[in-house]
């Protein structure tokens, strides 16, 4: 699937909530359901800055595509994180480093990608990105 | 019951009528900003369309006027702290600038290496790096005075610490995480029997507490406007005419000049010799309506209303099964920080926030004092006079919410 065709599905998804708290309920389970980051993973390093919680990112290379692996220790950002996640792994270096994350504002979650301070979405993504054009200039 | 009329208050700031995310705004952040009464916005309104003009030189009408209110405003803020002289008043953008000012002009002439500067664990950024850059370029030596784990200052190891290589002490009037009001009598009673200098960080005690610096005898005494109804980017420094006189300026520029040649320059005097540049004329002025409206309602009538706020959050909250509050001085402002089990502070705040609550979550600004109780954060509801019952009802109801939806 295309980063652009499971953006689609998410926000298909998001169209059943009509309140917030379906919506937050459904991120909150999306985090629990994150599975938990290896603790040797867990590495100063692995640490988006600019968050109010910590959010760790990992990213490696397997087949020519990048997987990513992430983890916070508060539970809504876990589900942003796994969202985006299930967005951008699995993906050629190009495709990441190109993606356009536009289901983020869609589903009605822009203003996470705004406070870049409380939550870091948005160093998340930036995050992400750069490991797109770092493994491309790897290749 | 408060002899306050709390609705006729919430009609005098605007900004509670607004909705956020569909609910009524429930502001308690207020440790952090308060909102500001329509008195103030209007004065701000009032200099700009009608006598805004630049200070002290100009000879025209609106340039005397501006002056004129200028200075009321430093006059009003004199006896806002039962200062002796007008001029042991200096405006500044904030706290922060006060203290910085401090530890550059006071700090950088009469410190010296091997010295000693103590601040408490319970202090706020701004109050440890000014004091840290010093102690780097000087080679002074930095002092914390511990705490107990109710959050209150342990002064008998204050007392030890003293000595006479102790040369300054700054510390928080109060506590902005945990809201401890500090005996800061006694911490400038003991710091002047070595021969130290005493800054007193007043950013959260100046909206509660009734400030009387001669009482006090403290050199300096430093808040911002913004946390007392007043506009942002404007703070107020005390201090000791003497002490002030001895310091040399911190920041070079017009209006803090006396006579300006190639040579030399003499400088001005007090208070102009700190102001240098055009300052923020409007939001000086807009202050003195800020004070004013606190002296309207009365300081002490104030503080009465929120400590009852205070002890009804707090057993309110005190009631929530897995919430612990988090400080517990003997004596408070009206302050309460609080961790949830299993659940970080951040997602506390993001699901409040969707119910219209405003609170405060993270560090606020004292990660040394968060390490010190092992915590990553809190969540922190901080009161002021135009909050209610009602709305901490609203508080309590959100956290329920917050635990059924995390948990």
């Amino acid at each position: 699937m295309t980063i652009n065709a499971i953006q689609d599905e998410i926000i298909e998804e998001f169209e059943l909530f009509d309140d917030w708290e379906g919506k937050y309920e459904y991120i909150i389970d999306l985090g629990k359901k994150l599975p938990k980051l290896s603790d040797e993973f867990k590495t100063e390093d692995n640490i988006i800055k600019g968050c109010q919680s910590i959010v760790w990112l990992h990213a490696y290379k397997q087949d020519g595509k990048i997987h990513f692996e992430a983890d916070s220790e508060a539970i809504i950002v876990k589900g942003l994180v796994s969202m985006l996640v299930k967005v951008m792994t699995n993906h050629t270096p190009e495709e990441i480093a190109n993606a356009d994350l536009y289901f983020i504002d869609k589903v009605g979650l822009a203003s996470h990608l705004a406070q870049t301070r409380s939550n870091g979405l948005a160093s998340m993504v930036k995050q992400m990105k750069a490991y797109g054009i770092a493994y491309q200039a790897n290749d | 019951m408060s002899i306050l009329d709390i609705n006729k208050i919430r009609k005098d700031f605007p900004i509670l009528d607004e909705k956020v995310n569909g609910r009524d705004l429930v502001y308690f952040d207020n440790a952090a900003t308060t909102q500001k009464p329509t008195i103030v916005l209007e004065a701000l309104s009032n200099y700009y369309g009608h006598y805004n003009a630049n200070i002290h030189r100009g000879i025209h009408f609106l340039a005397e006027k501006a002056t004129s209110a200028f200075e009321d405003s430093r006059t009003t803020i004199q006896k806002f702290l039962n200062a002796a002289h007008k001029e042991e008043i200096i405006f500044t953008y904030g706290t922060t600038d006060g203290i910085n000012l401090v530890a550059q002009t006071y700090g950088r002439k009469f410190l010296k290496e091997g010295d000693e500067i103590i601040i408490s664990t319970l202090e706020h950024h701004s109050n440890i790096v000014p004091w840290q850059m010093l102690c780097e370029e000087k080679g002074c030596v930095l002092k914390v005075i511990p705490i107990d784990d109710k959050g209150d200052l342990l002064l008998e190891e204050y007392e030890k610490m003293l000595s006479e290589k102790t040369k300054f002490v700054s510390v928080v009037h109060v506590s902005n995480a945990l809201g401890t009001i500090n005996d800061v009598k006694f911490i400038i009673d003991k710091a002047h029997a070595v021969g130290a200098k005493v800054l007193i960080d007043g950013a959260q005690a100046s909206s509660h507490i009734t400030i009387d610096v001669q009482e006090l005898d403290t050199d300096f005494y430093a808040f911002s406007a913004h946390k007392l109804f007043g506009p942002t980017g404007m703070g107020v420094l005390y201090g000791k005419s003497d002490v002030l006189n001895a310091m040399p300026p911190y920041r070079g520029g017009g209006e803090m000049i006396k006579e300006v040649t190639f040579e030399k320059t003499t400088y001005n005097e007090l208070p102009y010799k700190f102001e240098a540049g055009t300052p923020n004329i409007a939001d000086v002025v807009a202050v003195k309506f800020a004070i004013d409206y606190i002296n309207e309602l009365g300081k002490e009538n104030i503080a009465a209303y929120e400590d009852e706020l205070l002890k009804y959050a707090t057993e309110q909250l005190s009631e929530i099964s897995g919430l612990r509050i988090v400080g517990q001085a003997k004596e408070k402002v009206s302050v309460v920080s609080f961790v949830l089990d299993g659940v970080h502070p951040q997602d506390v705040g993001v699901i409040l926030d969707q119910q219209g609550v405003a609170v405060r979550t993270g560090h606020h600004c004292t990660q040394p004092l968060m390490n010190r109780l092992g915590l990553p954060g809190t969540s922190r509801a901080s009161f002021a006079v135009y909050n209610t019952i009602q709305e901490i009802d609203k508080l309590v109801a959100g956290i329920h919410k917050v635990k059924k939806m995390v948990l």
